[in-house]
């Protein structure tokens, strides 16, 4: 079995055919409506996806996408994104040269007196329970999406009410901090 | 000071120096419009806002100042969207003011709403929905400012009604700070490696082109460009975009490349071993099949949009930058080619087998219409401005009227807009109304934006319109004769209907006719000496005639089909 190294499995096992753009943005109206039209109308995918405020201050949001670097060009997707007027700047990170973390809230069936083989998945993968009733509980594990797909691949064979992921957020790894 | 909203977005216009704004009252737009009436600025009164659009692109494009237009909200708005999509397509900057329905009703599918930030998000450089009366200065000046600046473009301002209404303190952005533009920075350094790894391509070249676009144009780099030509002797082509910008009586300059390019142009680029591309985008009208497209070449690629870069074709060179500082740059390094001689005997030879061509014209059969143009440039004063709708008329327009001057040909390029020509040369001619201005016009494009002819004889624009009417849409009728078997499909008009000199005099216009060659002459005559009203004449033309050379759509620019008169030559 794979088991990854949980938390700490820093180094992504992710397809390389992803990019990771983190975009400083305008925190204004619309904002996340044009980057997601500049996607849609220049045939540009998009893997994930994630919008919070920013650190510097309420002006700015953040956005990582994880962009197909396969259906266009990674210079085109930037330099496209560069236009946009409330786009401030845009890092773009290798998966190589990124620390990236995604979180996962998975439900499963399981009733209580059947419920050590899944408390072995959780202990291994470095999952948590955050949720209990007398048939599920919802465990959570924030980590690597490779951490994160494992996970999921172990819990196919569960009952898996529902399943939600983030989509990865990132930052450059210290010491390779570049911008575009 | 105290503004009202309405006030303040009219004075916001003046302190941009707007002189002329095209546009239609309605609703929402309505409060703005009563301060209009004691401000100096100009209203034309358009009688479908697809004219205004179109007219403020003509003004833009004829004097190089941005054009303004103004509607109403909903269908005002929308009514202006495929303007808006023209200029986007071809980089001309224009300002749109649109109404909005009053803050509190947006999104509630109130009389006349329509979300136009988000329908225009895609084809505007930006836009700008105003959601505070204090901010209406601001997004006026940076929506010029954007508009303007860095690869130009249409920018929309979204204004509430109720903003409109409401009272404000009056201000004025006096910095680029002001604007509040943290994510554009338009201007840019042309990076000096990158300019000398450019240099070093143009010594090792013995086959280069200057393939020059709209970019050309918009950087004002036509002085440069011509001492650049003429110290290196490179040849130049124009793109239809770049018309005028070096002249076609230069002998240097090989003419429009493209799919109905001159021979020597689009040839000269598909052997060249170097393009020098000056703001162009390699778009597909003139590559043709990409990976076809100039096999032998280099490509240094000067844009100031960076995400052209690349995006076509992979650029051994690519400078970010306008063009006019990469031809200084070039000028002081005294940068020269290899040899040129073996090159120009082989153009020259180009030149002399494939000139542009078509039928003799005779006395009494229908007109040809490259005739007509000829006909009507030979007569036209010096500096003459020239608009044109979209097809066949416009690419005839574009081979057989000489162009000496930058800012004399106004067309639609990328969006290939059917119905341009007639408000473009509005535009125009209230840009420069000491200028000549014919429309080189369709009878299918005529038909879509005729009506601005009213306009037209109302403001005492006194446009000259030269409808090349074959009774078709030509353009479409040439591909189904080349490609479908000639199975015509949806394409016959009708010369008689609607009849055309009745029209142009119902909207105050002179009505002319010309069925042969002496009334041509006769016809352009009487143009020639009306100076108050517009003009518009009817040329009766061949249907059968083609625009040539032709690449078919998709092929290589090595399968160029030249005018039938030329094949036995091949």
């Amino acid at each position: 079995m794979n088991t990854p190294e949980p938390f700490l499995g820093d180094v992504p096992h992710s397809p390389v055919r992803h990019h990771i753009l983190s975009v400083l943005v305008e925190n204004k109206s619309g904002v996340l409506a044009r980057v997601a039209g500049l996607f849609a109308r220049r045939g540009f995918n998009i893997f994930s996806l994630a919008v919070a405020p920013a650190e510097t201050s309420a002006r700015f949001s953040r956005i990582t996408i994880v962009v197909d670097a396969e259906s266009a060009p990674l210079e085109q997707i930037v330099g496209q994104l560069s236009k946009l007027v409330n786009v401030v700047s845009i890092s773009d990170l290798a998966p190589k040269d990124a620390i990236e973390r995604e979180l996962m809230l998975a439900t499963i069936r399981t009733n209580v007196d059947d419920r050590t083989g899944l408390l072995d998945v959780v202990g291994t993968s470095g999952a948590a329970i955050v949720d209990v009733d007398s048939h599920s509980v919802t465990l959570m594990l924030s980590g690597t999406p490779a951490a994160c797909d494992v996970l999921e691949r172990e819990l196919e064979n569960y009952d898996t009410l529902e399943l939600h992921r983030t989509g990865r957020v990132a930052l450059p790894r210290l010491g390779k901090r570049a911008s575009a | 000071m105290k503004l009202t909203g309405a006030q303040a977005l009219i004075k916001s216009l003046e302190q941009e120096g707007v002189e002329v704004i095209f546009g239609l009252p309605g609703g929402a737009i309505l409060p703005v419009y009563d301060p209009l009436i004691d401000s100096t600025i100009r209203h034309v009164l358009v009688r479908h806002e697809q004219g205004a659009g179109h007219m403020a692109e003509g003004y833009a494009l004829a004097t190089g100042r941005p054009g303004v237009a103004m509607v109403t909200s909903g269908p005002g708005a929308t009514n202006i969207v495929t303007a808006i999509s023209n200029a986007h397509m071809d980089s001309t900057p224009i300002v749109v003011i649109t109404g909005q329905v009053a803050s509190a009703a947006i999104g509630t599918d109130a009389f006349q709403e329509c979300d136009i930030t988000g329908i225009t998000m895609g084809i505007t450089k930006h836009n700008f929905l105003v959601r505070d009366v204090q901010d209406i200065p601001r997004a006026v000046a940076a929506a010029f400012h954007i508009a303007t600046t860095g690869r130009p473009g249409p920018v929309l301002v979204d204004l509430p009604k109720d903003l409109a209404q409401s009272t404000m303190e009056w201000w004025y952005p006096s910095s680029l700070e002001e604007l509040d533009l943290p994510g554009y920075q338009p201007a840019v350094a042309a990076s000096p490696s990158l300019i000398e790894a450019a240099s070093r391509l143009i010594s090792d070249s013995s086959r280069p082109v200057l393939y020059v676009g709209g970019g050309a144009l918009k950087s004002e780099a036509w002085d440069e460009l011509r001492s650049f030509a003429e110290r290196t002797q490179i040849p130049v082509v124009t793109t239809l975009m770049a018309r005028g910008v070096f002249p076609d009586s230069h002998p240097l300059n090989l003419g429009m490349p493209g799919m109905h390019g001159v021979y020597s142009a689009v040839t000269a680029l598909q052997r060249a071993d170097l393009l020098i591309t000056l703001g162009a985008r390699f778009d597909d009208r003139v590559t043709g099949k990409v990976s076809a497209f100039a096999p032998e070449a280099r490509v240094i690629h000067v844009d100031i949009d960076a995400a052209e870069h690349h995006k076509v074709r992979r650029a051994d060179v690519a400078i970010r930058s306008d063009v006019k500082t990469v031809l200084r740059a070039w000028e002081s390094e005294r940068v020269l080619p290899r040899d040129l001689s073996e090159w120009w005997g082989q153009i020259n030879e180009w030149r002399a087998q494939y000139p542009l061509v078509y039928d003799p014209p005779t006395e009494e059969g229908l007109l040809r219409p490259q005739a007509v143009i000829e006909a009507i440039a030979e007569s036209a004063p010096a500096g003459t401005i020239v608009t044109s709708g979209v097809g066949q008329h416009q690419m005839w327009a574009s081979q057989f009227w000489p162009f000496e001057e930058p800012r004399t040909w106004v067309n639609s390029g990328g969006a290939g807009t059917m119905g341009f020509g007639v408000p473009a040369a509005i535009g125009a001619k209230a840009g420069r109304p000491e200028r000549t201005v014919w429309c080189i016009d369709g009878d299918g494009c005529f038909q879509m934006t005729a009506q601005e002819l009213v306009t037209a004889r109302a403001e005492g624009i006194p446009i000259k319109v030269a409808i090349l009417n074959n009774a078709y849409l030509g353009m479409v009728r040439q591909w189904q004769e080349m490609f479908y078997e000639e199975r015509y499909s949806e394409v016959y008009l009708s010369p008689d209907l609607p009849d055309y000199v009745k029209w142009a005099e119902a909207m105050g216009c002179v009505g002319l006719r010309a069925t042969n060659l002496a009334e041509m002459r006769a016809a352009i005559d009487k143009a020639n000496s009306i100076h108050d009203v517009p003009v518009v004449i009817d040329f009766r033309t061949d249907s059968s005639e083609k625009v040539f050379p032709m690449v078919a759509a998709g092929a290589s620019n090595d399968d160029i089909m030249v005018h039938p008169l030329q094949r036995s030559a091949q």
